[in-house]
This record gives structure tokens, C-alpha cells and sequence, in this order.
């Protein structure tokens, strides 16, 4: 039970956080700002390298799918992002 | 790897992730804090690789280099007008890792997670379902915004109600998920449930409200993410998918407000209000049609001229056209800027991409409530594939399914020319007065090539 409170905390206080930060991005770069989200949504690539670690042959076949997406979320978001924001170019 | 030492790491990916998302602030700072965000996913998996739990790297490595391949081909091929459909793509993607982790976590469960059997379990169902709706309804809006033949808008009687059906459904299976975790059969029915249910909540929402179901999934995706931290006991994904959950709300409330829906309406596709006058009624002979060499002319002497994209724009790759006549007016000393309603285009922010791709400076890309007051001053308006949102009968109280939707006051302008195919009404269903008022002209046809022949016909002059 601890260890649940502790998590909900940091859920809880991440969500705050998030809406202050966010609230702040214009709208000029909302499209880059989704993509970006993409590519930290693919933080579940750590749930899936574990899961793709282990003994048995049926987790490690979800492990390596779930690998998978989540590096394409991580690597295509990431690069996708930076593509677009090399794009907005200043008057001078 | 100590414990210790892999959580410490995860809190530094974790505040490199709110950097990221705080340099998003300003288009000078967010190159920089998406570098950031990358070097703390890169750490956060550096640290998970090196782990004491891991056995065997064959399958991590095989599946990083099929992901990382494709995500790369991804980013590199994608073109900017077709970025909706990308972004739709990741999201389900995102929920598709999160149902699986959750499913295998289920296998076993002693290797992957110290956390205790009921938050697991708990954390399991929510994660499968909200990462099973995220997949299959991203996969749909996906296909509805690449335009395949195959998927329309399906709208039948009982809808709701199966919906309704579906959902409790989930809710009985995941319940016996709890209580029965080792049958893991009802984890993948519960996954199928949701699948379907996906699939359903998205497929009668019909194009001008993609820019809500988009964001609606990218928070989807954060919060399974999310759920699958509670799985693992994992801060990193807690946050993270925290962070994404809570841009995808503060985007989809923006988007709602912007389209004066609320959530739920755009959800459950409760909208439609009919009503408003036909098109032979507003239109009736007043409508005037001009051409490229007329205004041309306009040009004559304006001190001021605000152009208005909107998702015809990006359909008929138009954003260099606009460039280049922008680059001329602005060569014989006129001011151009571009207003920009928050809803153009298939996604928040689109528009601006487009205009970007075309080396247009930021600066002069202003948003509704900045350009609204400047449009009394200026001498022409171009609105460019746009129909709704600068529909003038949005600012009736009621009567139409847009009263009381912000819009772009581009009629305020002394002259307007709009750019458009036909008299075509847009998503809403409804005549546009606009076309007919009489500082209005009609320049027919394709958005590029009305604006190449706009610009040739001013080099002609």
C-alpha cells in the first residue's frame, strides 16, 4: 500500500506539473508539441526491454513486439520533432 | 544495477522531459529542449539495458532495430501535409506497447514488477483497456485522415447503446482480470472488448472533428503509458505518461473551446444542430466571381493584406505558392501576415507547419485573437481553403450548428477574395454568407493553382 501511495503521488504531482508546462506552449507549435509527446510516450520502452529480458518465450515475444512500437514512438518522435521544429525560421 | 542508482536515472530522464516540454515555450528554445528530451530517453534506457534483471538481449536489440528502422524511415519520409496521419499512427502505437507490456506482465509477473498484486492487477486492466481503445481508434483515424476508400463515417441506431453494452463489458472482464489473473485468456478478451469499442467511438466522427480525436488519443496514449508504470512500479513511465496525458487534455479542451463543443458532444457525436438558411437563399445571385488578373489589381497601392489558410491548403500543397505571392507583395512594400484559426487544418498547430516548411518567419504567423482586431485596417483578406471558421452566421447566438464558434473576421476587411473550388459548403453543412457580402470575391479553383496564377499575373503588371 506504501509503495502504491508513492506512486499515485508522483502520478498526481506529474499531472500538475504537466499542465502548468504545457499550458505555456503556443499554438504555433501544438503539432510539434503532439509528435514530441509521441516520442515520450515511448517511455514504455523500458517496461518492454524488461519484459522482452525475461525466461519465458510468450513474454518475451510480447517484450519484443511492444519493443518494437515503442522504439518507432521513440526514434520517429524524437526525429519527427526535430524536423519539424528546424523548420520555424525568425524574421531575421 | 542498483535500484537506487536506476531510479536516480529516471528522475534525471524525467525532468529532461519537462525541459523539453518547457522549450516548447518558444520556437528559438525548442530545437534545444527536444535534444534534451531525447538525451533523457536515451539515459532512461541506457540504465534499463544495463538492469540486473535482464537475461537475454537477443530480443530487446532485434526489436530496437526494426523499431528504430522504421521510426527513422517514419521521420525522414513523412511530408508535413500529410503529419495528422502520422501523429494518429504514434499514438496507436504508444497504446499497442502498453497493451502488450501490460499482457506480458501478467505472464510473469515475479520478473518484471515489485509491485503489489492488487495494484498490478488493477493497473493491468486499465492499462489493456485504454491502450486497446488508443490503438484501434487511432488505427481508424489514421485511415479516415490518409483517406482510405474503405473507411467512412458509420453512424447507425443503437450506437450508443452497443457502446454502452461494450464498456460494461470491459469493466465485468477486467473485474474477473482482478480476481482471476492467472487465466490470462481474460486479460486478451478484455483487450478484444476494448479493441472493438475503439474502433466504434471513433468511426461516426467525421473529418472537421479530427483535431479533437487526435489530441483526445495522444492523452489516451500518455494514460495507458501511465497505467503501465502503476504495473511495473516504474516512475519513468508514471511521469512521462502523465506529462503526454495531461498535453493531450489542455490541447483537446483548447480544440473544443475553438469549435464551441464540449467533450462529450464531439465523443458521443451529439453535435449537430440543424437549422440556418439555404444555400439559394444566402447566395441568390450575389455571389461575385473574379479573376486572378482582377485581383491582381486589388494589389494596387494596399498598405495591409492578411492571408487566411485553412485545410484546402494542405490538401492542395499550396503552402510555396503562398509563399512566393507573400514574397512579391512584400517586394513593392506591402505588410503581409497569416491569421490562423486554433481549429484549421486536421490537427492543432498544422497550419503553422505548412507555412514553416514554406520558410515563412513565425512572426508573421499570428493567431485568432491577435489578427482579429487588425483586420478593420486592412485592405485585403485571401482566405485559402477555409469555410467554416470564417463563417460570419458563427456569431449569431443560435439558429446554426456554428453559433457561438470563434471565427476569423476576415469580412471586417475591405475586400475579401476567397480562394475555394466551389460553393461547396464545409463540414458544418451550412452556406457561408461570406461569399455573398459585398466586399466579397469568389476566385474559383484550385488553392495552388489559383495562387500561381495570382502571382503571374501580378509579375505581369
Amino acid at each position: 500500500m506504501e509503495s502504491f501511495i508513492a506512486a499515485v503521488t508522483v502520478f498526481v504531482l506529474a499531472v500538475f506539473v504537466g499542465f502548468e508546462v504545457i499550458r505555456k506552449v503556443p499554438p504555433t507549435l501544438h503539432t510539434p508539441l503532439t509528435s514530441g509527446s509521441n516520442a515520450i510516450s515511448g517511455i514504455t520502452v523500458l517496461g518492454a526491454i524488461v519484459l522482452a529480458g525475461t525466461e519465458s518465450p510468450l513474454a518475451t515475444v510480447l517484450g519484443f513486439l511492444a519493443v518494437v512500437f515503442a522504439t518507432v514512438n521513440v526514434v520517429g518522435g524524437f526525429a519527427l520533432t526535430h524536423r519539424m521544429l528546424k523548420m520555424f525560421k525568425s524574421r531575421d | 544495477m542498483p535500484p537506487d542508482v536506476v531510479n536516480l536515472a529516471y528522475l534525471v530522464a524525467a525532468v529532461c522531459f519537462i525541459l523539453a516540454f518547457k522549450g516548447l515555450a518558444h520556437p528559438r528554445t525548442a530545437v534545444r529542449g527536444n535534444l534534451i528530451g531525447a538525451f533523457g530517453m536515451l539515459l532512461a534506457i541506457v540504465v534499463t539495458l544495463l538492469d540486473k534483471h535482464i537475461l537475454s538481449y537477443t530480443a530487446i536489440f532485434a526489436g530496437m532495430l526494426v523499431g528504430g528502422t522504421i521510426g527513422a524511415a517514419l521521420a525522414a519520409r513523412v511530408k508535413m501535409t500529410t503529419m495528422p496521419e502520422m501523429v494518429a499512427l504514434l499514438n496507436g502505437f504508444g497504446g499497442a506497447a502498453s497493451v502488450l507490456i501490460a499482457g506480458g506482465a501478467l505472464v510473469v509477473p515475479d520478473s518484471v514488477s515489485d509491485a503489489p498484486p492488487l495494484q498490478m492487477a488493477v493497473a493491468t486492466v486499465t492499462s489493456g483497456l485504454i491502450g486497446a481503445v488508443t490503438f484501434f481508434g487511432s488505427l481508424v483515424a489514421f485511415s479516415k485522415l490518409a483517406s482510405f476508400k474503405w473507411v467512412r463515417d458509420v453512424r447507425f441506431k443503437g450506437q450508443q447503446l452497443l457502446n454502452g453494452v461494450l464498456f460494461v463489458s470491459a469493466i465485468l472482464t477486467a473485474v474477473q482480470v482482478v480476481r482471476d489473473p492467472e487465466t490470462l485468456a481474460w486479460y486478451w478478451i478484455l483487450v478484444g472488448v476494448a479493441s472493438l469499442l475503439g474502433v466504434l467511438l471513433v468511426i461516426p466522427i467525421g473529418g472537421a472533428n479530427m483535431p479533437i480525436v487526435i489530441t483526445l488519443l495522444n492523452s489516451y496514449s500518455g494514460l495507458a503509458a501511465a497505467a503501465t508504470g502503476f504495473v511495473l512500479n516504474n516512475n519513468g513511465l508514471i511521469i512521462a505518461g502523465s506529462l503526454v496525458g495531461a498535453s493531450g487534455v489542455i490541447l483537446t479542451q483548447i480544440m473544443c473551446k475553438a469549435m464551441n463543443q464540449s467533450m462529450t458532444d464531439v465523443i458521443f457525436g451529439t453535435a449537430a444542430v440543424a437549422g440556418g438558411a439555404s444555400a439559394d437563399e444566402v447566395y441568390g445571385g450575389r455571389v461575385k466571381s473574379t479573376s486572378a488578373e482582377e485581383v491582381a489589381m486589388l494589389f494596387d497601392g494596399v498598405r495591409r493584406v492578411v492571408i487566411v489558410p485553412g485545410y484546402g491548403l494542405a490538401v492542395s500543397q499550396a503552402q510555396h505558392a503562398i509563399r512566393d505571392l507573400a514574397n512579391l507583395l512584400e517586394s513593392r512594400g506591402v505588410e503581409v501576415e497569416y491569421g490562423i484559426h486554433p481549429v484549421a487544418g486536421r490537427m492543432p498547430g498544422h497550419m503553422n507547419v505548412l507555412l514553416a516548411e514554406a520558410n515563412i518567419p513565425y512572426e508573421q504567423v499570428r493567431e485568432m485573437d491577435d489578427v482579429n482586431p487588425t483586420f478593420a485596417q486592412t485592405d485585403v483578406a485571401i482566405v485559402i481553403g477555409a469555410n467554416d471558421v470564417v463563417n460570419p452566421v458563427a456569431r449569431e447566438p443560435e439558429g446554426n450548428p456554428i453559433a457561438g464558434m470563434p471565427i476569423l473576421d476576415v469580412d471586417k476587411a475591405r475586400t475579401c477574395v476567397i480562394i475555394k473550388r466551389s460553393l461547396s459548403p464545409g463540414f458544418a453543412g451550412i452556406p457561408n454568407p461570406l461569399f455573398a457580402a459585398p466586399n466579397a470575391l469568389m476566385l474559383f479553383g484550385d488553392g495552388k493553382k489559383a495562387l500561381l496564377d495570382l502571382v503571374a499575373a501580378l509579375k505581369a503588371q
